[in-house]
């Protein structure tokens, strides 16, 4: 049976199983602290060098904990770092040096992301209907790729921003733009983790789906609206709370959006749809309660923090602002979903349906909240 | 009993799952109506919105204020009755079944359980339990090992792993409880009883605070607030208003805060970059004052009190004006001072008015690009946008167009009817289409935007001219004068009769004069009315041309009158004249009497701050972190047991294992332990 596979392995102390690459990987991070700390040491206070180390050590982690984590980081600290090199400190050059014009300016970069993701959708989608592990395992390589783009995306515009002006760099999280690159980015990623632990590509045709909607969002809001552009941040965002809350949040959306497309492949199989095609049901149901797990953990933590920065910047924890209501309306949602499934023991179409629904939810919670209701949360508006 | 049984029924159902759920789905709904409809607006507003009959309905459900209506901490209450009693209910039943190792398991329940198996061993009963437990202890198992059966020499290995997964249940329940219960020590019960008793009153009139009477008034030892007051530089408070209802109330401050400046700061595109408060603390009780800067996201904390930086608006601005009397026939203006947030009273004619001055801006950062209709640039087809977004640096988007407008001051006239309409003027000079131009918009109500009047500027920049020109304009014993001036330089050079000539002369009288009544609606009026539709186009060109010939030359004379020399005739002028015109047509529609230029200005800003007390902050974030803690012990510790029992007589060992959520990842590993004790067990 394939679902034994990854579950062979031994848990045992995280070294045991350790690999030449992982060395490799824990030296290069060393080796970069170092780097760092040789270079900025003297500027940085007890907060900056506590970051940057609790910063390597949970890379590190995450590396040995989920392998491919390595060469993504790695992949991604190298292209940045390329991209902000090819930069000298000027802006302009974006526009003239061929490699930062066409591929790794941070917005050539995500123009990649987005077309990697829409590709990647569309050979996931070949690679289920056509049976075809090699089709499939190009689709992945595609994901990898887009996640990579994407975060060099994000790490150059974090750059950028500060060559506009120092004061108006900023950590790319604030608009509207920047957490739906984010959400495609934490979405991908989760769903990859999840393909390797359940060795099945699959899946990626639905949840790939949701990632390619947000990818047309962006696009719109790209083109259309010419929304792009890094803005500086209102006295309201200007907080390290930011970098907290808004990842977290994400990890909860993203999460939830994969858990709903799970369902939907769930729905389907369960009439009979794809059903030859797809992971037995045991296996959806598996992942959808995973993913709603891990959603709810974070986006726990991610309304803990945002209450704990509302408490700094509105004076008061909680206001009863809608955003902040909603927010209690998905976390109670997926409390009663997990009450249901857990507690009662309750399995099968409803609960799928349920996971589906509760995507609504969360999408409203998400952009509706911003584009119909007003409150002290109006950042990134439509 | 009867009544035993009811109390035990109440107590199963408020123990309940069920009912908890169900309260849960009642709350979010509840919420729901919160975020849709407005909370806490002023009650006018709400009347206006839904008619007499929703509002006292809405009113009587709560609805404006949801969150603290009665039902709804009826709700939350019954929430954290239900969630405690699930936790004293559930929780010794939890600890006990943590601890256990349920060493007494017997051989026949074990033989029903989904997930057993059997193997035979050659190997001595003491080797075996050896084994075993150092298997279990190595895959992170505690265990521990009893005799089993009545024969004797059996032996039960029994061992737990995860225990901590049902500390995840406690955790995460007594945390919803601790956070309620931090919420309702913020809610400031304590107030809401005492007002419920009538020991407090909502004060509802709009009178100086000093004369708030001590039954709104709360002590500075009141445990729990949150309210609001604006300073003005230079000014301070000792108080602050809680919104209640359709009120207030006044909760005095153990300290005063004094305002010495608000100040923004911005960045180099004019968004604002920060928004800052220096006040001067000074406590109340001893005297003892200090220094400090309040920013967003930084608060200031003090005896317990947190003073936030919420808002900002005009504090009272000095606006020196030059006041140009729309009515009077030339040209002439008064100088007068106002300050923002008072009214001056005027009469034009026999109507007193008022001016009431509401506002004041130092900047107006605006999208140039966008101005007129507001729409979002419309994209130029896919491709070029795709190849365009390529290589272009976000950083330079979305900001070229912003531009500085300067500063800008409303008003409103408010007649003697209480009529009011809205003006927005700016102090300097707007490009419109490379021609510059004062700007003052008016509106009649709030919902609608202003519409501009653009009052040209002469050669030496300045409003004179124009207003000299409509002095003429409006003045019916010049337009003869104009008239011959007109025909003495349109009818140059040819030989014209002098009946023709005088012909040519009362026509530019007739027109001046229907366009000093009315502007070019006056001019439309009388085409309409009096010539044949057929030749109305051609009579309208003709007219417009009359006069703006006319108006050229009432300029000319105008600048005559004021000892300038006669302008050219280069394009610059006639533009002048024509968007003079306009703006003498607009004036009609002006609705004022008067014309405002600022010309000098002091700006005064006031600081919005609010003031919390909450000591429930730290119960709050206390069952935060229980509730994190919980949430990942319960996803994230699986809970399992393994039975082994140890037959020595038999060489047979029996192994079961038990989960309390079967997942697939149980499957696997009961699949991995069978493997592997089987292959333990071979010897």
């Amino acid at each position: 049976m394939e679902l034994t596979q990854s579950s062979g392995r031994e848990r045992g102390p995280i070294m045991k199983g350790f690999h030449w690459f992982d060395w490799v990987y824990a030296a290069l991070l060393v080796g970069g602290v170092a780097y760092v700390f040789r270079l900025y040491g003297g500027t940085m206070d007890g907060y900056e060098k506590g970051i940057l180390l609790l910063a390597a050590s949970s890379f590190a982690g995450l590396g040995w904990y989920w392998k491919p984590v390595r060469v993504l980081l790695l992949a991604v600290a190298g292209l940045s770092l390329l991209s902000i090199d090819l930069y000298h400190g000027q802006l302009a050059r974006a526009e003239q040096v061929f490699w930062l014009k066409y591929l790794i300016s941070s917005q050539s970069a995500i123009m990649w992301m987005s077309t990697l993701f829409v590709m990647a959708t569309v050979a996931y989608w070949i690679g289920l209907l056509a049976r075809s592990e090699f089709v499939g395992k190009v689709a992945s390589a595609m994901t990898w790729s887009a996640a990579t783009m994407g975060l060099v995306g994000m790490m150059v515009r974090w750059y950028e921003s500060y060559l506009i002006s120092p004061d108006v760099g900023h950590i790319p999280l604030s608009s509207l733009y920047e957490v739906f690159i984010v959400f495609c980015i934490i979405t991908a990623l989760l769903y990859l983790f999840y393909e390797q632990r359940y060795q099945s590509r699959q899946l990626g045709a639905f949840v790939l789906l949701v990632v390619s909607a947000a990818v047309g969002f962006l696009l719109w809001y790209t083109f259309d609206r010419h929304a792009y552009g890094i803005q500086p941040l209102v006295p309201a965002l200007q907080s390290y709370w930011m970098k907290l809350h808004v990842p977290a949040n994400f990890i909860g959306y993203g999460a939830f959006s994969m858990a709903a497309m799970v369902g939907v492949a769930y729905l389907l199989a369960s009439k009979g749809v794809l059903a030859s095609r797809l992971p037995p049901l045991e296996v959806l149901d598996d992942v959808m309660y995973k993913a709603i797990a891990i959603g709810f953990a974070f986006f726990t933590i991610a309304t803990i923090l945002g209450a704990m920065w509302a408490a700094e910047a509105w004076g008061g924890y909680w206001s009863w602002d809608p955003k902040e209501t909603w927010a209690l309306i998905v976390w109670l949602n997926y409390a009663a979903w997990l009450h249901i499934r857990l507690v009662k023991g309750l399995r099968g179409p409803m609960l799928a349906w349920w996971a589906v629904v509760g995507l609504f939810v969360t999408a409203f919670a998400f952009l509706g909240v911003n584009m119909f209701l007003s409150g002290l949360h109006s950042y990134g508006s439509l | 009993m009867p009544a035993l049984s009811f109390k035990k029924s109440l107590y199963e159902l408020l123990s309940s799952m069920r009912f908890a759920i169900s309260l849960l789905t009642v709350l979010a709904i509840a919420s729901v109506i919160g975020t849709v409809l407005k909370q806490n607006e002023p009650y006018p507003n709400y009347a206006i919105e839904f008619g007499q009959f929703w509002f006292s309905m809405f009113h009587t459900l709560g609805l404006f204020d949801v969150y603290h209506s009665a039902w709804f901490l009826v709700i939350l209450c019954f929430l954290v009755v239900s969630t405690s009693l699930c936790v004293l209910r559930n929780t010794p039943l939890m600890l006990r079944e943590m601890r256990s190792f349920r060493e007494h398991a017997q051989e026949n329940s074990l033989r029903h359980f989904a997930h057993q198996a059997e193997f035979e061993s050659p190997l001595p009963g003491p080797d075996l339990v050896e084994r075993l437990t150092g298997y279990l202890s190595g895959h992170g198992f505690r265990s521990r090992v009893a005799q089993a059966g009545e024969n004797g020499g059996d032996v039960l290995v029994a061992a737990k792993a995860g225990s901590y997964h049902r500390l995840g249940y406690v955790l995460t329940h007594t945390a919803i409880v601790v956070i309620c219960i931090g919420g309702l020590i913020d809610g400031n019960v304590p107030l809401k009883i005492e007002q419920l008793l009538g020991y407090k009153k909502i004060e509802t009139r709009d009178i100086p605070e000093n004369q708030v009477p001590p039954v709104s008034r709360l002590s500075p030892a009141n445990p729990s607030f949150r309210g609001n007051v604006t300073i003005p530089e230079g000014s301070s408070a000792d108080v602050v208003f809680l919104n209640v209802g359709p009120g207030y109330l006044v909760q005095d401050l153990p300290f005063t805060i004094m305002l010495k400046r608000f100040h923004i700061e911005h960045y180099p595109s004019g968004q604002p970059k920060s928004f800052a408060s220096d006040v001067v603390v000074t406590d109340r009780a001893t005297g003892r004052s200090f220094d400090h800067t309040i920013t967003v996201n930084h608060p200031l904390v003090y005896k317990g009190v947190a003073i936030y930086q919420a808002s900002f608006e005009d504090g009272g601005s000095k606006l020196t004006l030059d006041a140009w009397n729309l009515f009077a026939p030339t040209a002439k203006f008064d100088e007068i001072h106002a300050r923002v947030n008072q009214s001056l009273q005027f009469s034009s004619g026999r109507n007193p008015s008022t001016m009431e001055f509401t506002d004041f801006r130092a900047l107006n950062i605006e999208n140039a690009g966008n101005e007129g209709n507001g729409e979002p640039q419309k994209s130029r087809g896919l491709l070029s946008d795709a190849m365009g977004v390529f290589g272009t640096n976000a950083a330079d988007v979305g900001n070229e167009n912003l531009r500085d407008l300067g500063p800008s001051f409303q008003y409103k006239i408010r007649d003697a009817q209480g009529q009011a309409t809205e003006y927005n003027n700016y102090m300097l000079p707007i490009e419109v289409a490379h021609r510059w131009y004062l700007m003052s918009g008016m509106r009649g109500s709030p919902a609608e935007p202003f519409r501009y009047v653009r009052f040209p500027l002469d050669a030496n920049s300045r409003i004179d001219g124009f207003m000299r020109l409509r002095g003429l304009l409006l003045d019916k014993t010049a337009y003869p004068e104009i008239a011959r001036r007109f025909a003495d330089t349109a009818l140059v050079g040819g030989a014209v009769s002098q009946t023709l000539r005088q012909k040519f002369m009362d026509s530019t009288v007739k027109v001046l004069q229907m366009f000093g009544s009315l502007g070019y609606e006056g001019v439309a009026r009388f085409i309409t009315q009096s010539v044949p539709q057929a030749e109305q186009k051609k009579v309208a060109d003709t007219y417009l041309r009359i006069l703006e010939g006319a108006a050229f030359q009432a300029y000319q004379l105008s600048r005559e009158q004021a000892g300038e020399p006669p302008l050219k005739e280069d394009g610059n002028g006639e533009q002048f004249v024509r968007d003079s015109l306009n703006a003498v047509n607009d004036l009609f529609f002006y609705g004022a009497p008067v014309y405002l230029q600022l010309t000098r200005y002091d700006q005064i800003r006031a600081s919005g701050l609010q003031l919390t007390r909450s000591p429930g902050k730290y119960v709050v974030y206390g069952g935060s972190a229980l509730l994190v803690l919980g949430v990942f012990a319960m996803f994230y510790i699986r809970e399992r047991r393994i039975w082994c029992l140890v037959k020595p007589q038999t060489g047979r060992v029996l192994f079961a294992m038990s989960a309390n959520r079967k997942t697939l990842d149980f499957e696997r590993e009961f699949d991995i332990h069978k493997q592997r004790i089987a292959e333990l067990m071979k010897g």
